[in-house]
């Protein structure tokens, strides 16, 4: 194999694989051992430079970051990360002075972001403090989008949305909040730079079986029904509810009905429990509420009496795999099984749907009525027309739309500035030696045995009194430094010397996990074959040095490497050393233009 | 020495020997020794060799005297028994605890200082009687805890790492140890595990004296130009007899090798080592051409490496000394004190 070329910034950053796996690349273990350290203000604005919202995520987020987790595969269960930006959040003080301040002199621009959620908020925080005009239109009165109206309250309470949004609309951001945009072309009549539609996926799909019509009166949409709840437009819900759907939506749903007078609430999905789309601990959530789900049960009609819905019938089934593995749902012939019920919320999936885009504006949409979008750049076939979020590729989470916001309002700058917008800026990395004495590092390397800590949630009682009431109370502060104790660190790299390696193997036999090999080069899968542990993950890279003095190479398999530094401690020459890879993602502003163009800007 | 101790997670997917251990379990507390001493390879090599051979560490007594060589069995084996004994006492004290229970495997562990100086003529008797063990020495030619002296392994004409000359002949113990009757011979490098661990692993099922000599290069003191025990000296004039695959018995033979080049010896358990020759024409069952080869090798400046001598069909104490098949601690009151008229027999025969 060819020697890894470890200044190719993405071979450091594929070893720190939360940041690798989180959409907008948070440095999670650098905010992690600053929460250890007590400095919460500080792992805060780290996480708000990356993420936008870190109060709101870290009690939501769809966590790419912890089925990544290293800790995962060397132990049972990953760090808990999302939880702990959640300390971050609730232990922070003020950090307003610490917040960019509006724009004193403006740049002349006009950028106008339809829908106000994650994706729309996250470009105007980009922008705005750069000197543009962002005008953010949405139909409701506040501005959070899906954020304030599909996530129960009892998860994310009111407050932290009111902050968190509030930071960015204090930036000087021009909020239109009820002005409901019905045509692009209006828009575009209004001669912006640039315009962002971030208006989501906001379309629950229905569910088309007999009696759907006659019962309709107590059949729901769940995400109509969800936002309805959080608008105080419902306060009740009959006391049996079944609930269709098995993604995060539907365990939103049945949550939320337990809280509204939903005494017998049933999951009903028609997968098996392990295919379910939603988060694993979002089943654990439910079931921990009393929340039976029942699966591989197909609906087939809606029963009702006089008017009114009485139950629901379902067709049972069993998943049978056919000889390429795919999956098809095959009735079993047993008889069909009858639930009672009051009320139902169908959340079985929603859909992008954009009515107010007119067809002949020059805005091409595919066969599946989605807008062409790039997906580096986030442009559509409009020049000054950019999506992101779930408006552009469908359905995703609140961290892709922060991703997808943080691209958008690049490309937008550079758009606005006349660059190339296929040309994208380089992330900023720094590298810092955390030797400080022979044997003394400027990170704990000790590693916690500690397995993950639950996070402490209010009785069961009193949570399911009120719709009002978050359920999680956050780790205290203990709890978090434990916690963020099981983190391994993987930013500290180990940075490997040739030069310097005297082939006294002490790193190769201290090395816990048997990540460190010297043995003679050969292509990967002979090399992979011949290390110490199996190397069978071939998605974690394999570190190789230039020869060494026997003409062997020293093989490191990233993938098990605690990051303890014991190779460095036990290396007599300093050829390995721990080193920080501080890797943050740039964001619009003019280190991402052109470096000409921003020495004549100047 | 590192400040924490090394950490419990391992690799899940670890390979698991016979017994259902991973090497891991054949470790022992974290080395206190300098970082990169050649001496924390060879406990390595010692984990590595054991955990290969399916021995369950409580079954081993590892025994040693004073010095950093004799600070390593601390460092492997964590579940076995041993103690650190007197300087250069090791191998009376190892010999007592082999007449006394000849049921445990046993490994002494020894340094240059510790063998070749002070414990010389405990180093002569131990190998001279057979005792059933295997002797390892850990020579990095230079006393490491007294600040890098010159050792008497040291060769003459090497430099210390203060510039000055040795002017003492140095003690060749792979020599001694073959003119001592030792039925198992052998010399490596810390630094070349591929040719250490099957040694290792043949020697502790030899049955009968093992020596083995490894030159373990001492990063603090012996590690410099001018030094002849440094990593980039012994890469450098390592000259390898054979490289060994040791077999244990049960287990088949299947690896073809071109015929002249292997030779299968089978020793005394019915285990095999297989040797495969670099250099011809050499014998490993020639204790005299062993001597000579060894001799006019190490006047060219060359380090002969591998397996030096083997006496597959070796006899050990125990038999020389027709003792009890079972160790002490398993014999009874009835075989311990057969009672006055077998006395009055022994008497008898005394008059």
């Amino acid at each position: 194999m060819d020697r890894t070329d470890i200044g190719d910034p993405d071979y450091f950053h594929k070893v720190v694989d939360c940041q690798w796996a989180c959409p907008a690349h948070t440095p999670v273990p650098e905010y992690i051992r600053l929460v250890a350290a007590g400095r919460y203000a500080d792992a805060y604005m780290i996480n708000w430079r990356s993420n936008v919202f870190p109060g709101i995520l870290g009690r939501t987020c769809d966590r790419p970051c912890e089925p990544a987790c290293r800790r995962g595969r060397v132990e049972e269960e990953p760090v808990a990360i999302c939880r702990l930006k959640r300390v971050a959040a609730d232990f922070k003080g003020d950090i307003r002075k610490r917040l960019p301040e509006p724009a004193r002199k403006k740049n002349g621009k006009r950028i106008a972001c339809i829908g106000a959620g994650p994706a729309s908020l996250t470009v105007a925080r980009d922008l705005a403090p750069l000197g543009y005009e962002v005008v953010v239109f949405d139909g409701e009165d506040r501005a959070g989008g899906m954020i304030r109206s599909q996530i129960p309250k009892f998860r994310l309470p009111e407050r932290v949305i009111d902050e968190e949004v509030g930071y960015i609309l204090e930036l000087g951001v021009d909020f239109r909040g009820g002005s409901w945009v019905n045509s692009l072309k209006d828009v575009l009549a209004e001669d912006y730079d640039a315009i962002f539609v971030g208006t989501g996926a906001p379309r629950g799909r229905d569910l088309d079986v007999p009696g759907r019509v006659e019962a309709g009166k107590n059949i729901h949409i769940g995400i109509d029904w969800l936002s309805s709840v959080s608008f105080g437009h419902i306060e009740e819900i009959g006391k049996r509810v079944i609930v269709l759907g098995g993604g995060n939506t539907a365990m939103d749903c049945c949550r939320s009905s337990r809280r509204l007078g939903g005494d017998e609430v049933k999951v009903v999905v028609r997968s098996g429990f392990d295919e379910m789309k939603a988060s694993p601990w979002e089943k654990e959530d439910a079931a921990h509420e009393n929340i039976p789900i029942l699966n591989y049960l197909v609906p087939k009609e809606f029963n009702h009496e006089d008017g009114k819905l009485v139950g629901m019938t379902f067709e049972k089934v069993a998943a049978h795999y056919d000889d390429n593995g795919k999956r098809s749902l095959v009735a079993t012939g047993e008889p069909d099984e009858y639930i009672p019920c009051d009320d139902v919320l169908v959340a079985v999936g929603q859909e992008n749907s954009f009515p107010w885009i007119e067809r002949d504006i020059g805005l091409d949409f595919d066969d599946w009525g989605m807008p062409k979008v790039d997906k580096a750049t986030f442009q559509s076939t409009l020049p000054n027309v950019f999506f992101g979020g779930d408006a552009a590729f469908g359905p995703e989470n609140i961290i892709w739309a922060v991703a997808h916001g943080h691209d958008a309002a690049i490309s937008i700058d550079k758009f606005c500035h006349a660059e190339d917008i296929s040309v994208r800026p380089p992330p900023r990395i720094d590298f810092s030696s955390q030797k400080m004495g022979i044997h003394e590092w400027s990170y704990d390397n000790d590693i916690s045995n500690d397995l993950r800590y639950k996070v402490p949630l209010k009785d069961l009682r009193n949570a399911l009194a009120s719709i009002k009431v978050e359920v999680e109370l956050g780790y205290d502060q203990n709890l978090a430094v434990a916690e963020a104790e099981r983190c391994l660190n993987c930013d500290i790299q180990t940075v490997f010397d040739h030069n310097l390696c005297i082939e006294c193997d002490a790193c190769e036999d201290i090395c816990p996990t048997d990540c460190i090999n010297f043995t003679e080069n050969g292509d990967e899968a002979d090399l992979r074959s011949r290390l110490h542990a199996p190397s069978e993950d071939l998605s974690q890279d394999i570190y190789i040095s230039a020869p060494l003095k026997t003409a062997r190479i020293m093989a490191k398999d990233e993938d098990m490497c605690l990051h303890c530094g014991l190779c460095a401690e036990r290396c007599p020459t300093g050829a390995w050393d721990m080193q920080k890879f501080l890797l943050d993602e740039e964001h619009a502003g003019p280190k991402c233009r052109e470096p000409k163009k921003r020495a004549k800007a100047a | 020495m590192t400040y924490i101790t090394k950490p419990k997670l391992a690799h899940p997917g670890l390979a698991r020997n016979e017994l259902g251990y991973t090497r891991r379990y054949y470790e022992g507390a974290v080395s206190t020794l300098c970082a990169g001493c050649g001496h924390d390879s060879i406990s390595a090599g010692i984990i590595q060799a054991f955990f290969e051979l399916n021995i369950e560490p409580h079954r081993v007594a590892k025994l040693s005297g004073i010095g950093c060589s004799s600070k390593t069995p601390t460092y492997f084996l964590g579940s076995s028994h041993g103690l650190n004994s007197v300087h250069g006492r090791m191998p009376s004290v190892l010999t007592g605890a082999n007449l006394a229970n000849r049921d445990l495997i046993y490994i002494g562990v020894s340094g240059d200082g510790d063998s070749a100086s002070i414990g010389l003529g405990q180093f002569a008797h131990c190998l001279r009687r057979g005792v059933n063990m295997l002797y390892v020495v850990e020579n990095n030619g230079v006393y490491g805890l007294t600040k890098g002296q010159f050792s008497a392994t040291a060769d003459k004409g090497s430099k210390s790492k203060r510039g000055v000359v040795n002017r003492d002949s140095n003690i060749d113990m792979v020599g001694l140890a073959l003119q001592l009757g030792a039925t198992f011979v052998a010399r490596s490098f810390s630094g070349d595990k591929a040719q250490l661990v099957p040694l290792l692993k043949a020697a502790i099922e030899h049955q009968g004296a093992a020596f083995i000599d490894v030159i373990s290069p001492c990063v603090a003191f012996n590690n410099h130009a001018g030094s002849t025990k440094s990593y980039d000296y012994v890469r450098e004039h390592n000259e390898a007899l054979n490289r060994l695959d040791f077999i244990p018995r049960r287990q088949p033979i299947t690896a073809d090798y071109e015929a002249g080049t292997v030779e299968d010896i089978v020793q005394h358990d019915g285990s095999v080592v297989r040797l495969r020759k670099i250099a011809k024409d050499y014998d490993p069952h020639d204790r005299i051409q062993a001597t000579n080869f060894l001799q006019a090798r190490a006047a060219q400046g060359e380090i002969v490496t591998g397996l030096i001598y083997i006496d597959p069909d070796a006899e050990d104490l125990h038999s020389n000394l027709n003792t009890v098949d079972l160790p002490l601690n398993a014999l009874g009151e009835d075989e311990l004190c057969p009672g006055s008229s077998v006395l009055e027999k022994i008497n008898a025969d005394l008059r």
